[in-house]
Parts: C-alpha cells; sequence; structure tokens
C-alpha cells in the first residue's frame, strides 16, 4: 500500500486543498494519471500518479485541506502490505526489491529503491528523512531540517525543498517558530515553515468555533483566502501605516474619457476606463517621485530599495478572493495598451489563470472601489510596496467655484504609505501630482 | 573517417592487426572454412592462410586451453567463442589459467590473449543462447573485459585488448553488429578501463554499456527534443578495469543516476555500479540510484515474451521520469509558483 501524500507544489505553498478527485476508490491508476486537482495558494493544479496500483481509500475529501508530505489517499499496489509505519524503513526496503524473490515474474526488472517507503511524516519525535545531498547541504550550510516538510517521495527531504532556505541563509540558529506566527513580512518566498502536518484538526478551532448560540459553522476556508489573510495580517501588524486623502475635481477627466471613448468607439476600438487612466496618472506621479516608488528592505538591512521599474499593481475581486494583478513599465504605455493589458489580466484572474510573472514585481497598487459608490476608503499595503491608493466613486457634488455651488463630479482618494521609508510631506507631493494630473487629464495621455 | 558497421570494423581490424604483427592469429569454430558465425571472420582464412586462422572442433575448453598455452609462448591469439553461452565451457581455462597464470607464477609469463564473443537476448535464440554473462570473467582479478557499442570503439578497443598483455574477454552484441557508425581511419588503441561520456548533460546520469549504451543515447537525445531534459549519458566501455571515477564525478554534478543493463538484475554490473556511486558520490545523490535490468527468468523463446522480458526503451523512460520526480523535476505548469 502506498500513501499517496499532499506535493509541494509551488514555493509558498504550506499546504493544500484537495479539489477534486479525479480517481475513485477502486479505479485503477497509472503511472501520469492525474490523480487529483490540488488547489494551492495560487491555482488549481493537477497531481498525476508516480506509482501505479488501484486507489484504495481517500483520506482528504474533496474541499479540505491537508499539510505537504500529508497522507490524502492510499494507493494500492499490490504488495497487500499494510504502510510501514513512521521510520520503519528497513521492511519496506525489503519488500521493494521484489523482482529477485520473484523469478516468475516476467516484469523487466526495475529497481523500486526505498523511494516508496511511507516514510516518517516529521511528528517532531521520528528523524526526518532526507536525501544524501540535502544532509551534505544542510550541514555545510546549518540548515535546520527539522523545519522543511519533504516533497520527495516518501516524504523524503530533497534538495528542491531547501533551496529557498540556502537562497535565505537561514541557519541552524532560527528559533522555534511559533505555528501561528509565521514571519510573512516579506512576499519572497518565505522559508518553508512549520509543518501543519495533518494532526486531527486543531480542538480550539472546530470546537469552539461552532457552537449554537451564534448558529455557527465551519467551512473550509481556500487556499487564495488564506494567504491573504496572513499577509494583510502580517502587513497590517508590522507595517506602520499612515494615510493621507485628497479629492480631486473630475470633470475634466470624466470629458476627456467620454470624448476619447466616442473616438475609440467609431475606430472600433476598446474603451479606456477611469482606472486605466488612473494606472498611467499614478505612474507619471510615481516616475515624478520616485522617491514614493520603494520598498522596505527589513529591520536588520542597513539599505532601502529604489525601484527604476514603474510597475503598477491593481486589485481584482475575483470569485475566489481578491487578486493583485500588475501592469509592468505602466509609465511607459499609453492609456489604450494599459487598458488592452487591464481587461486580459482581469480574465485571467476569473479563471484563475494568472501566472507568477503577472502577479509579482508590483511597485505600487491601486484599489478602486468606485464601481460600488463608495465614497472614501484606506488600503493596507500590499508588502514589499511602500504604498497603496485606495480610490472611490467618481461623483457629482456641490462644489464651491466662486461664490455659487457648482454640481461638478469630484474623486476622492488615499494613499496608505509606509512610514518607515516615506514622510507625509513626500506623500503629500505625490497626492498633489496626482491630482494635478487628474484635473488637467490631457497631461496624463500626453 | 569511414563510415562503417561494427561488424566491418571488427573485420578490418584483425586484418590490420594481423598485418601489422606475425604473432597474431585466429582460432575458433567455424571461423575460417565458413568465414564465421557473424562473418567477423570473413575472407581471412583466404588471405593468411591455415597458420594463421584455424578452424577448431568443437571443443571450447580445448581450444581456449591451447591459446593460452600460445600465449605464453609469446603469440598473440584472437579466440572467437561463437557465442557468450559457449565460453562456459571453457571457464575453468580461463578463471583458472588465463587470468591466474601472471600473478600465480610471479610474472613468469603473460598471457596477451582475446577472446572474442557476443553476447545478448533479442533473437529468438532461447533462454541458453541469449546470455549476458560478462560478470562472470569481470568478477574475476587477472581479467580485463571490455564491451564496444560502437563501431569506432569496436576498433578502437579490439586494438587495446590485441596489444594488451593480459587476457581481455571481448564483448560483442548480436544486435549491434549491424550498426553503423564513423570509425577513424588511423589504428589508435583505447585506453582499456576509461568510460566515456557520451552526452553531457546535468539532470540526471545515464549509464550503460554495449547495447544498453545505444539505448541510453537514443533515450537521452529523445527525451532531450521532447521535454527538454538534460541527461548525461556514459558508456562504461570497459567492465574491468571499471571507471569508477567518471562515474562518480559525473554524479557529483547531476545528483541522480538511472543504470541500465542488459543482464539480471541481481548481483549484476549495475549493482557494482551502483555501489560505486554509493562509496564515491553519496553526499551528492539527491534521490535513490535506480537499474534497469532484464526479466529475472531464463530468456523465453516466444517473441513478445523475449520482448517483454528484456529491458526497453519505455523501461529506461519510466525509471528515469520517477528519479526525477523523486528530485522535484515535475512539470510544474505555469501560475503556480509565486515568487
Amino acid at each position: 500500500m502506498i500513501e499517496i501524500k499532499m506535493p509541494r507544489l509551488s514555493d509558498t505553498m504550506e499546504e493544500g486543498a484537495v479539489s477534486v478527485w479525479r480517481k475513485q476508490p477502486g479505479e485503477v491508476v497509472e503511472v501520469g494519471d492525474v490523480l487529483v486537482e490540488i488547489e494551492t495558494d495560487k491555482a488549481v493544479m493537477e497531481y498525476e500518479a508516480y506509482q501505479a496500483g488501484t486507489l484504495a481509500e481517500i483520506l482528504v475529501p474533496e474541499g479540505q485541506n491537508a499539510g505537504i508530505g500529508a497522507p490524502i489517499a492510499l494507493l494500492d499496489d499490490g504488495s497487500g502490505l499494510a504502510a510501514a509505519s513512521p521510520g520503519d524503513q528497513n521492511p519496506a526496503a525489503e519488500r521493494s526489491a521484489v523482482t529477485p524473490d520473484a523469478p516468475a515474474s516476467a516484469q523487466v526488472a526495475v529497481t523500486t529503491p526505498t523511494a516508496e517507503t511511507p516514510a516518517a511524516s516529521g511528528n517532531g519525535t521520528t528523524p526526518k528523512v532526507a536525501s544524501p545531498l540535502v544532509r551534505k547541504l544542510a550541514r555545510e550550510n546549518r540548515l535546520d531540517l527539522s523545519q522543511v516538510t519533504g516533497s520527495g517521495p516518501g516524504g523524503r527531504i530533497i534538495r528542491a525543498d531547501i533551496s529557498g532556505l540556502l537562497a535565505h541563509g537561514a541557519t541552524a540558529s532560527a528559533p522555534e517558530d511559533i505555528p501561528a506566527a509565521p514571519a510573512l513580512a516579506t512576499p519572497a518566498p518565505a522559508a518553508p515553515t512549520p509543518e501543519v502536518i495533518a494532526t486531527p484538526a486543531p480542538a480550539v478551532t472546530t470546537s469552539s468555533v461552532t457552537d449554537d448560540v451564534r448558529g455557527s459553522r465551519a467551512i473550509p476556508m481556500s487556499q487564495v483566502r488564506r494567504v491573504i489573510a496572513r499577509r494583510l495580517s502580517a502587513s497590517a501588524r508590522e507595517i506602520p501605516h499612515f494615510y493621507v486623502t485628497a479629492v480631486a475635481d473630475a470633470e475634466a477627466l470624466m470629458e476627456l474619457r467620454a470624448t476619447l471613448n466616442a473616438q475609440l468607439a467609431e475606430a472600433d476600438r476598446a474603451k479606456v476606463s477611469v482606472n486605466d487612466l488612473l494606472i498611467r496618472a499614478c505612474a507619471l506621479a510615481l516616475r515624478e517621485h520616485p522617491e514614493v516608488n520603494v520598498s522596505y528592505n527589513g529591520d536588520d538591512s542597513a539599505v532601502m530599495l529604489v525601484h527604476d521599474r514603474v510597475n503598477i499593481g491593481f486589485a481584482v475581486a475575483a470569485k475566489s478572493g481578491l487578486i493583485v494583478p500588475v501592469i509592468r513599465d505602466a509609465d511607459t504605455k499609453t492609456a489604450t495598451q494599459i487598458g488592452g493589458e487591464a481587461k486580459k489580466l482581469i480574465r485571467l484572474a476569473v479563471e484563475r489563470k494568472l501566472t507568477p510573472d503577472q502577479t509579482s514585481g508590483g511597485t505600487f497598487t491601486i484599489s478602486n472601489l468606485g464601481m460600488y459608490a463608495v465614497e472614501h476608503f484606506t488600503a493596507i499595503i500590499n508588502p514589499p510596496e511602500a504604498a497603496i491608493l485606495a480610490v472611490g466613486a467618481t461623483a457629482r457634488e456641490p462644489v464651491v467655484v466662486g461664490e455659487t455651488l457648482v454640481p461638478r463630479y469630484r474623486l476622492r482618494y488615499t494613499l496608505s504609505v509606509d512610514h518607515r521609508v516615506i514622510d507625509g510631506a513626500l506623500a503629500a507631493k505625490f497626492l498633489q501630482t496626482l491630482t494635478k494630473l487628474i484635473e488637467t487629464p490631457w497631461t496624463i495621455i500626453a | 573517417m569511414t563510415t562503417k558497421t561494427y561488424r566491418q570494423a571488427l573485420h578490418d581490424t584483425l586484418r590490420a592487426e594481423m598485418l601489422r604483427d606475425d604473432s597474431v592469429f585466429l582460432m575458433g569454430e567455424e571461423i575460417g572454412v565458413f568465414e564465421g558465425s557473424y562473418k567477423i571472420t570473413a575472407g581471412l582464412l583466404k588471405e593468411f592462410g591455415e597458420k594463421r586462422v584455424r578452424d577448431t572442433p568443437i571443443a571450447e575448453e580445448g581450444f581456449a586451453g591451447v591459446a593460452i598455452g600460445a600465449a605464453m609462448l609469446g603469440l598473440r591469439p584472437v579466440v572467437e567463442m561463437m557465442t557468450i553461452n559457449f565460453s562456459m565451457l571453457a571457464l575453468d581455462q580461463i578463471v583458472n589459467h588465463a587470468a591466474k597464470i601472471y600473478g600465480m607464477f610471479g610474472g613468469q609469463a603473460s598471457v596477451p590473449l582475446v577472446i572474442r564473443t557476443p553476447g545478448g537476448g533479442g533473437q529468438q535464440l532461447g533462454a541458453t543462447h541469449s546470455q549476458n554473462i560478462e560478470l562472470f570473467y569481470a568478477f574475476v582479478p587477472g581479467m580485463k573485459v571490455v564491451a564496444p557499442s560502437t563501431p569506432a570503439d569496436a576498433k578502437a578497443l579490439l586494438l587495446a585488448a590485441i596489444r594488451d598483455n593480459d587476457p581481455v574477454l571481448f564483448l560483442e552484441n548480436l544486435a549491434l553488429y549491424n550498426t553503423k557508425g564513423e570509425v577513424p581511419d588511423e589504428d589508435v588503441p583505447a585506453e582499456i578501463g576509461r568510460a566515456a561520456i557520451t552526452r553531457p548533460g546535468r539532470d540526471l546520469t545515464l549509464i550503460g554499456y554495449s547495447r544498453m549504451a545505444h539505448v541510453a543515447a537514443e533515450v537521452a537525445a529523445d527525451l532531450a527534443e521532447a521535454e527538454g531534459l538534460d541527461i548525461e549519458v556514459i558508456d562504461l566501455r570497459s567492465l574491468r578495469p571499471l571507471d569508477r571515477g567518471t562515474v562518480i564525478e559525473s554524479v557529483k554534478r547531476t545528483h541522480a543516476a538511472v543504470i541500465l543493463e542488459d543482464d539480471w538484475l541481481t548481483y549484476g554490473i549495475g549493482a557494482e555500479v551502483a555501489a560505486s556511486i554509493s562509496d564515491g558520490a553519496f553526499d551528492s545523490l539527491d534521490a535513490p540510484v535506480r537499474r534497469v535490468a532484464m526479466a529475472e527468468v531464463p530468456l523465453p523463446y516466444s517473441k513478445p515474451l523475449e520482448t517483454a522480458a528484456l529491458p526497453s526503451r519505455e523501461d529506461a523512460i519510466t525509471a528515469i521520469r520517477q528519479t526525477l520526480r523523486a528530485v522535484g523535476r515535475r512539470t510544474i505548469p505555469a501560475g503556480v509558483t509565486q515568487p
């Protein structure tokens, strides 16, 4: 019997959700067959079998989560043996060298070394299984393998599992992680975080959450939701935010957009939205204030990062949760180019088909809730960026012009700023530039 | 360079060595009048006469012993055993005499003997005529065993074997006789005991010899084209001495190895290679070494069964895929890793 384990399908993945079982118990599984679809923090992926057999039992039903390396199903490979107990390597090794003991077998002899051994799944007391290469690298780089989840066969820690650790130079002196607070201040692929191996569900959450008084029930959180939760908690906790609000007269902007779209429509070209114009406006304002296009580099760093490229992310409310595709080099693109690119990215976001390239590398984010008639709100910074612009609706308001009240289109927006790298005056100057661009909108498309 | 078959390369090299050195002569069953079961010796009886090309009775132990005696007295016999299966009849002469005389008698006599013999299955010759038992000789100190996989190596290694002062078992393969390749025109002997990296790569080391070196090269080329895999291929060429260094250094670079062999798995050549990797490159392994070998059965006569029992390209590809998966080389669709 072979344990099928939750695979590591991305660098940042810590656990995955079983989305759809493509094989059912009793079905024959060939090497390469798609067994299951796994939802990771960013995408839904097919996971192929790398051993043949018959699917014996599904351990993690659809919709439920499991940590990397946790068994999610049992595959009967005909050995008829129960999975070896953790740490019990030798019996499995004996059994896997099947051919020699079965001279009548007409199968071509291919060694199946201890690879299939259901290995220790690291519960703290059992030693971790790691490849010799990993052991050597761990010795040389003083890595603490107890914090690493193995994604090789049988839970073996392989080089790919420690590439993050190696890149980040983590050392054995890393403190015991507090499971509730994995370090996620930076979105860089975090070192594999402590295991969330499927121990029976933590009593705290299930028993105290579902109660009759509130009529509560527990529903699974998607991976996307969980990543949002973790990253934004880290951002709100660690970044000293401050907020600067400004309002622009959007009369000219609306007029320009109407004229522009009428002509674009005549030419049978796609229209541009207020959002597209705002993306370009922000890009131009960042070009003028490069000190805002920066990143804090951590408490231990003596430097901060100034980004030469202006890559603007925009928040998309996909069904699966918030996602922020990025328009790279937005300062070098025209409004219509930005509009076309944004449309494509939104479609991909909805279909959950954004690639890492399309969601990474941002230097500034815009979150626009204008379409929901929100007057004004504040946003949480998307680290490692240093600022995010929260945009409200463009609405007509009474405005004092001379001595009379006139109805004018007005647009309110609030910049959330990381005070570690940007001060109030700079934030204000940035908004001043942005407001001027919006109020003289031909400078946006010029 | 001239393109020729493995068979022709052997023939031409035998002839050239006979022309070069009067002490080189040939013995074997049906090699003269019949010109050899596989026509390696075609025309040589006519050209060199009975003194240099001797047809023998069907008595392997006898003519192996005669050849050993001739070698001890200064000649350079090249004996053809019709197939490696028949060499077992001469096992005592080869193992107990040819391999031992130089060491047992204080170096008083060398045994510059070459035993040419083809192994290999796949020709529907039945279980007793289809074996790969070169291991029997590679096991014995005092012997040298070489196994060329290309016409060029057939020439270079045969030159080296004939000029070597120790007994050399020269392993040919029925499936290779008609393969073609470029052969250098100059007579440059190979260095016995040197493997060749026939294709450099970074993802995995694929090791074979004789027919399986061919399979290895083909599979690596196909996987490179189809899937962009970068597989390093090593042709062992010599089974004793075994070039452990080349294999170990390769695995230190690639961190994974698959061994292809045409013999049985248990106690096979692959086991020795795997053990060498474990000795020399243990700390570089990211996955267990896998071996692909023949089914542990007497090779069946029936064509479908014979084909099923022999290691195939597909078996090799499966083992490579499993090993690459074990080191985390999965095909990861776009959109998965979040930098």
